[in-house]
């Protein structure tokens, strides 16, 4: 995802000189070629999240578009209250970019994990949430993104994630992409944990049950409609994300379910509310944390068993 | 341009809109919105390219007040330059009223930026002396910090950045009133060597006597400083200034807005002066 970023911002950055990326000193590897070929809208804001904010939001009152970049605490936490007063309160168009959503820094430890960042920003008025589910989608929400005019959220997972539509789909900012439907089961997911999705979807069908996908990829404004069709249209609806459990996909959906009338199974998968005491990989963290496809898998046939009627 | 005597009249109106403000609204924050005041008065009728008439004009030089808790003296000047209605002031911090306590971004023409939380109004005006150094626009930019705001590590980050980047179209002005929320600035977080401080970050330095006009628009037309550098003026004030006497220079300036006999007295004293 991460390198489907920067292959579109730098395409972006030659047809508009007004773009200007800013990056909290990480990108080595990713942005050699944008500094190589545009050399006067690269900034290295240093490790200086704080200040890096603000420059944008100056940047973007002179009418530049400015990105800013960094590991998603970094460039959401360090520096919340830069983005909730300096970009969103003045409603400034400026993008927040951050990589390493859930266990994409597995190996590195908490502070490098991604994991609370939609439940805060999702908090902020107008600041519009983008969490696509693999390259392909990376490369749709980042045009998307410059297309919009207005504060945006792009959270994306690192390197690596497998691609999951076999054909490009209709990309719309807040509006869910399903990719199959299913009359038992509908799993949503957002961000990275498309693929994971997909697998589950796929060994429950070998188990016989009737099961659809989804990829919410715009967290805000959500695409409650399609929430409120889906509770009509299937038995359960179950949310993965590598995110807490409190305040991201799970909870956005719960919130749009628990205010309407329906009979709709509904379970959040996601992150335990606790910090991870184990070390390791990605793939090693999520299978701590049951985001594993066999554990989500059993898990979801016990509550279609248990709810049987 | 305005004679000094036009100008120390500018300043009087200004201190008793602020006094009214406070005294109507009960409000706190009067203490830096006095010591401020005759930085405004300088920059806006001496100084800075601006024009009430077109608060917008691409070539209008920014100021960017980030003690914003100190909106009240930014709302009194831009009233009195005509950007808006003085009428408007009446509604400060009052149910219903446009202006807030802290300065919200074209609540009224002329407010370039919200803020309130300190430590954020220098990383803003470097992004916007930064845009105007890369489009080649010849507007300056001005920020307008408490010293008891540079206690915040954002500042010295883009302090760093404006060094670093040679913005010698940005000028920091510190309202250096010595006090801040809970105590004098040299016992909450002791910021001296200040000129120093600023001069190791790449700024060029000047102190001045906060509250002559004179010397003021002196020290402001030479900026900047040192050529490829951002300039810092570090101008000495007293906090609550033209308030009640008791409050002078202490902390209390910043907490206790005068009762409307007070404000009754303090009008006629600013007349005499």
């Amino acid at each position: 995802m991460r390198n489907t970023f920067a292959k579109v911002l730098l395409e972006e950055a030659k047809k508009n000189k007004k773009v200007i990326f800013l990056t909290g000193d990480l990108g080595f590897s990713v942005f050699e070629d944008f500094q190589k070929e545009c050399p006067d809208q690269f900034i290295n804001a240093g490790v200086a999240e704080q200040n890096m904010t603000g420059v944008a939001a100056g940047l973007a009152m002179e009418g530049m578009i400015p990105i800013i970049y960094s590991i998603i605490p970094f460039v959401t936490m360090r520096n919340f209250e830069q983005i909730r007063n300096d970009i969103c309160y003045q409603n400034l168009n400026v993008k927040i970019v951050a990589v390493g959503a859930g266990f994409s820094y597995g190996p590195y430890g908490h502070t490098h994990h991604g994991l609370e960042d939609i439940g805060i920003m999702r908090t902020l008025p107008g600041l519009t949430i983008l969490a696509p589910g693999d390259p392909t989608e990376a490369r749709l929400a980042t045009e998307a993104m410059f297309k919009y005019v207005g504060p945006t959220y792009l959270r994306l997972g690192k390197g690596g994630e497998p691609i999951v539509h076999e054909a490009e789909p209709l990309f719309t900012i807040g509006k869910a992409i399903e990719l199959s439907k299913g009359r038992d089961i509908t799993i949503v997911t957002t961000s990275n944990m498309l693929s994971r999705g997909n697998e589950v979807r796929l060994d429950l069908e070998t188990k016989g049950y009737s099961v659809g996908l989804v990829s919410m990829h715009t967290i805000k404004p959500l695409d409650v409609s399609f929430i409120l069709r889906l509770s009509n249209s299937c038995r359960a609806i179950f949310t993965i994300e590598e995110h807490s459990i409190i305040g991201g996909l799970g909870s956005s959906v719960a919130e749009v379910l628990a205010e309407q009338n329906n009979t709709v199974i509904f379970k959040r998968f996601g992150v335990s509310d606790r910090f991870t005491k184990v070390n390791g990989s990605r793939t090693y963290l999520q299978k701590a944390n049951g985001l594993n496809t066999e554990t989500l898998s059993e898990s979801m046939i016990h509550i279609m068993k248990k709810k049987k009627i | 341009m305005k004679d000094i005597g036009q100008l120390k009249q500018i300043a009087r109106e200004v201190r008793k809109n602020i006094l009214t403000m406070s005294a109507r609204a009960k409000s706190a924050h009067m203490g830096g919105a006095l010591s401020v005041v005759e930085i405004l008065v300088t920059l806006y009728y001496q100084i800075m390219k601006n024009n009430p008439k077109n608060p917008e004009d691409p070539k209008r030089d920014r100021l960017i007040l980030s003690k914003a808790h100190d909106a009240k003296a930014l709302f009194a000047v831009l009233a009195e330059c005509g950007y808006f209605d003085k009428k408007i002031l009446e509604g400060y911090e009052m149910d219903g009223g446009i202006l807030a306590g802290h300065s919200v971004r074209h609540a009224v023409p002329g407010v370039e930026a919200s803020a309130g939380a300190l430590g954020h109004g220098l990383s803003i005006a470097t992004g916007v002396a930064l845009a105007g150094k890369k489009s080649g626009q010849k507007y300056k930019t001005y920020a307008i910090l408490s010293d008891g705001e540079c206690d915040e590590g954002s500042i010295w980050e883009a302090a760093l950045f404006a060094g670093h980047h040679a913005l010698e179209n940005l000028v920091v002005v510190i309202d250096h009133n010595k006090l801040q929320g809970y105590g004098y600035t040299k016992d909450v977080l002791n910021l001296e060597p200040f000129a120093e401080k600023w001069e190791s970050f790449g700024f060029g330095v000047k102190e001045v006597e906060g509250h002559d006009m004179k010397k003021l628009s002196s020290v402001f037309s030479k900026t900047p400083f040192k050529k490829h550098k951002p300039s810092v003026v570090i101008a000495h004030t007293i906090k609550g200034l033209g308030g009640m006497k008791q409050h002078i220079g202490q902390i209390s300036s910043q907490y206790k807005p005068p009762t409307q006999d007070e404000l009754a007295d303090l009008l006629i004293e600013l007349e005499k002066s």
